[in-house]
């Protein structure tokens, strides 16, 4: 790292304005609000009267009485663990095959990015195309009359690939942004020594992409610790798929305004995901010291 | 051979993914009548660009492809200069407490959108912003005040990504330029920015997504019709009860439209030769 | 509430100086666009059929300008809260029952008993306590309304000489002999959760009464009351004949087996009648859900109510209650229930030549019914409906022999929710 110098006074406004505004935003939209949040999870507030303070009530309640809460933590998870070792190393393996020199590349890589681009309401009519246990393509190639949606053992297993889906192409784009990072004498050195492709990557290329990889693993615990809107658009998040994030929807965002109680929910999301971050992240700065 | 077995994998992994939306294409192209009648998985018996025609003046596209891009356009622009700025700083930069900030940058971004909602609704009922800013005359119910929480909830991501790329990008270029005097600015724009093209275009490409995507905040935020993003206008094309699948999904795929483009534009920039290795060299 | 409001009122009066020079049309968007000849009107009515209704009605008005702001209907619908706190427009759209009264007690709704004094004499009793609230004022105008009802096609039960039910047990029979000839008995589906909550209304009004359900709706009775276990008991048995694998379908898919001929009869609102091509609308009909209980009868039905309400903080409230006045009149209504057949005109006064024979008989149901109810989602609260018993009804459903500990986990909620 540099060493230390003075900067002189322009470099300091440069710095102090660039930084300010990034911390003024930052501090005034997102950690302001959050923390109001926390606060509103210690009251009734229905968006309209008076808060009353509840304390710990609304967690106590979501604990003992919400059904779907304990669901919602296991299904979330399981969404982490299907992201993070199914869907992301998948995405790596495309953009490590789509790297090369390859006749047709372009095409494939587009065809990898387009469940990214799609909006909720046509993921949820292409769910229903071909999972419908009445007109769905599956059962009519299949022949089988399973009901993949709506039975509440099964659905989530038939939409987490459906999640896997869309990942994949996110995963995908950042690895090939980052495999042009790689020093291309560094693979050929390695060549050079007789190592095999395999080795090679696992060797020399998947090192030299930890940057890459650390930002891999944020994305994939973002997008499964906010997973929303794929089980939305398919049942509104109930009925086997719930997730934390649809059930803090439900009880803030509609008409049905339990804000206290959601607040509630999205604490504890909070806590989860700021949790992972700041452990994981201290880890990988303290390393790099 | 080995080329063929890889490209029967990707070709197969590829149909995989495109099959499902070729699904929807193709009811998008029959009328509703008959897949009703027939199902969906049946051979056509006409095939019609009508749908397309019909989501194009039922939802009203242009008018919201228009809102999206006002609201946009200036957000991403400001979240990828913001943040690339913030980590040049954080990873280039002596600066006091900036592990600290990456954090609290990164765990920001990490934040679900739900939980800033509500204080954020009443924050925005409470800044009274000039009319010629606003016609709501608050920040809510304005374009600005979407353009600001797609900044500052995006940009969080954004360092954390670039703050990781540049860390990779060789000392001794911005070292050299120290020798020769080059102040933070310059270090910044003109000698670090350049190197960072492939990721600021996959940023690009998939912030535009989101932020195009996105319906919560313009849910919550803002409140007139004629104002709302363009994920809107395809709820537009669902009725209280009944909903024609089939035009709707005519009108997912033209909205879906510009984000391909923007993956188009800017994908010879992630993966076209430009590489750090090259750069140093 | 009061600082900021003061800054607002400052930032108002700034606009109002820089308005002033220009035209007033200028300075659009509230609140400096509705001068006193203009009324906003906020409309759920996004999609193309109802959109055109009420920009055909309201093109009829003289009384002002009409500016209308066409919002989605599920943004709408998710953001109403916030848009009646915020800044909401001088009319908007929206339903009778508890969600009506919901936002009259919390003061965000006009009182438009004078608007019901002049329209009286053209809706029934029924209708005017559909538009009341606690304070016995009227907050509401109805437009239009659709029934919930068995829908049938007349071809396929001509053909296998299938007649109406009168009571559970007919029901039951005719059930058996759909399916000894082929057809599922009762098409189903709940894969968006409203649906089910049809049945469980009409189970729970044919069998325990209208005053228990709106007083169960109401969070005044238990759940683990027998009589709630009764529904559940009832719906089980019922539930063999119901088409299977509901959780995963929708309603349209549902009614797209109805339309094929391969279901014997469906239970729905009658904008089922969408699902159907207009030249085959003639061969659908519909009959009320059988008795059950004697002592009840067929006397209630749901039949959910859309019309429209003047926001508190209406800016023109004298001319948002002359267009509530246009709107309640029978000849604006006509214009609706003619573009779409799934509605009935609200107005006693409105035209019935022009309906349907499916229209015609929805409204004769509807006037041999002594309670109308307005749908589970509008008689009780918000939160509970959807956080609450759209889940419950799921779980009963995917595990109908489970009720006990249900009908507990309902209890313990509702405590919570109606504290």
């Amino acid at each position: 790292m540099a060493p230390n110098r003075r900067y002189s006074a322009g470099d300091r406004a440069v710095i102090a304005v660039g930084l300010g505004l990034a911390v003024a935003l930052e501090l005034a939209l997102i950690w302001g609000p959050a923390l109001a949040s926390v606060a509103l999870s210690g009251t009734d507030w229905d968006g309209i009267e008076r808060p009353r303070w509840i304390g710990g009530g609304n967690y106590a309640d979501l604990a003992a009485e919400y059904p779907p809460f304990w669901p919602a933590v296991r299904n979330n998870l399981l969404w982490l663990g299907f992201l993070a070792l199914i869907a992301a190393p998948f995405g790596l393996l495309c953009a490590v095959l789509l790297d090369r020199r390859l006749r047709l590349s372009r095409v494939y890589q587009n065809a990898l990015y387009l469940p990214v681009v799609l909006s909720l309401a046509v993921v949820g009519f292409i769910a229903q195309l071909v999972f419908s246990a009445d007109y769905g393509v599956l059962n009519a190639v299949t022949g089988l009359t399973t009901d993949w949606l709506g039975d509440s053992s099964i659905n989530l297993w038939v939409v987490m690939p459906a999640a896997g889906w869309r990942h994949t192409g996110y995963v995908m784009i950042i690895y090939l942004a980052g495999l042009k990072s790689v020093d291309p004498a560094l693979k050929e050195a390695a060549a050079i020594d007789g190592a095999g492709e395999g080795q090679t990557f696992f060797k020399v290329v998947f090192p030299a992409l930890r940057p890459v990889n650390v930002i891999v693993l944020v994305i994939t615990v973002i997008e499964a610790l906010r997973a929303f809107d794929i089980v939305y658009a398919i049942n509104k998040g109930r009925n086997g798929l719930e997730l934390l994030s649809v059930l803090v929807t439900e009880n803030i965002v509609g008409e049905a305004a339990r804000i206290g109680f959601g607040s509630a929910i999205a604490v504890i999301l909070l806590v989860i995901s700021t949790g992972f971050i700041v452990v994981y992240l201290s880890q990988i700065f303290r390393e790099d010291r | 051979m080995k080329r063929a077995a890889l490209h029967a994998f990707l070709g197969l992994v590829a149909l995989g993914w495109v099959l499902p939306l070729a699904l929807a294409v193709y009811a998008s192209l029959r009328p509703y009548a008959e897949t009703a009648r027939l199902g969906y998985f049946s051979p056509p018996e006409s095939l019609t660009l009508d749908y397309y025609a019909r989501a194009w003046t039922e939802a009203e596209l242009p008018k919201y492809y228009l809102n999206t891009l006002i609201v946009v356009l200036p957000a991403l622009a400001l979240t990828l200069l913001l943040a690339s700025f913030t980590a040049f700083a954080v990873a280039k930069l002596p600066i006091p407490g900036r592990r600290t900030l990456l954090i609290v940058f990164t765990a920001g971004n990490l934040l679900p959108p739900q939980v800033l909602i509500t204080p954020l609704y009443s924050l925005y009922t409470l800044v009274p912003l000039p009319w010629w800013l606003s016609d709501s005359m608050s920040l809510y119910d304005s374009y600005l005040g979407l353009i600001l929480i797609h900044v500052a909830f995006q940009f969080g991501f954004c360092v954390f990504v670039m703050a990781n790329f540049m860390r990779t990008i060789p000392i001794e270029i911005t070292e050299a330029a120290l020798v020769d005097g080059a102040g933070v600015w310059r270090r910044y724009w003109r000698l670090t920015l350049p190197l960072c093209r492939p990721v600021l275009a996959a940023l690009g490409t998939l912030q535009f997504t989101w932020m195009y995507n996105d319906f919560l905040w313009a849910l919550v935020l803002m409140t007139s019709g004629d104002k709302l993003p363009i994920t809107s206008a395809l709820n537009n094309l669902r009725g209280q009860f009944f909903t024609d699948h089939n035009l709707l999904a005519a009108g997912s795929l033209l909205v879906a439209l510009p984000t391909l483009v923007v993956f188009q534009l800017l994908h010879k920039h992630f993966v076209a030769g430009l590489t750090l290795g090259s750069a140093k060299g | 509430m009061g600082q900021p409001m003061i800054t607002r009122r400052g930032a108002l009066l700034g606009a109002a100086a820089f308005c002033v020079p220009a035209a007033p049309a200028g300075c659009g968007g509230p609140p400096g666009g509705s001068g006193a000849g203009t009324v906003t009107v906020g409309s759920n009515a996004s999609d193309a059929v109802p959109k055109k209704a009420l920009q055909q009605v309201v093109d009829g008005f003289g009384g002002a300008t009409v500016r209308i702001d066409t919002v989605d209907h599920n943004t709408f619908q998710e953001n109403i809260n916030r848009y009646l706190r915020g800044t909401p427009d001088d009319v908007f759209t929206w339903f009778s029952g508890y969600r009506m009264r919901f936002f009259a007690e919390q003061g965000l709704a006009t009182d438009v008993s004078d608007v019901w004094r002049r329209i009286g004499g053209d809706y029934t009793p029924a209708l005017k306590a559909a538009s009341s609230a606690a304070d016995g004022r009227q907050y509401f105008v109805p437009f239009t309304y659709y029934p919930w009802a068995v829908f049938y096609r007349k071809s396929v039960w001509a053909d296998r000489d299938y007649r109406p039910p009168k009571t559970l047990d007919e029901l039951t029979a005719l059930a058996g002999r759909m399916k000894r000839d082929g057809l599922i008995p009762i098409g189903f589906a709940d894969k968006d959760g409203w649906p089910a909550m049809g049945t469980f209304d009409i189970l729970n009004m044919r069998l325990n009464g209208y005053d228990f359900h709106i007083s169960l709706m109401s969070g005044k009775e238990s759940w683990t009351d027998r009589r709630v276990k009764a529904v559940f008991d009832t719906w089980r048995g019922l539930l063999t004949h119901h088409q299977p694998a509901a959780l995963g379908r929708t309603w349209q898919e549902a009614a797209q087996s109805l339309a094929r001929g391969q279901t014997g009869m469906y239970l729905l609102g009658m904008f089922v009648a969408q699902q159907f091509p207009p030249r085959e609308l003639d061969d659908l009909d519909l009959f009320t859900f059988p008795e059950i209980n004697p002592k009840y009868g067929t006397d209630a039905i749901d039949a959910p109510i859309d019309g429209y309400m003047i926001s508190a903080k209406a800016r023109n409230v004298e001319g948002a209650k002359a267009l509530l006045e246009h709107l309640a009149a029978a000849s604006s209504q006509n214009i609706a229930t003619e573009l779409d057949p799934g509605t009935l005109a609200c107005s006693a006064k409105a035209d019935t030549r022009g309906y349907t024979p499916l229209q015609q008989r929805g409204a004769d149901l509807v006037s041999g019914a002594r309670h109308i109810a307005q749908f589970l989602d509008r008689d009780t609260r918000p939160d509970f409906a959807s956080t609450v018993m759209i889940p419950a009804l799921q779980r009963f459903i995917g595990r109908p022999d489970d009720i006990d500990a249900l009908l507990r986990d309902i209890e313990a909620q509702k405590t919570n929710i109606f504290r």
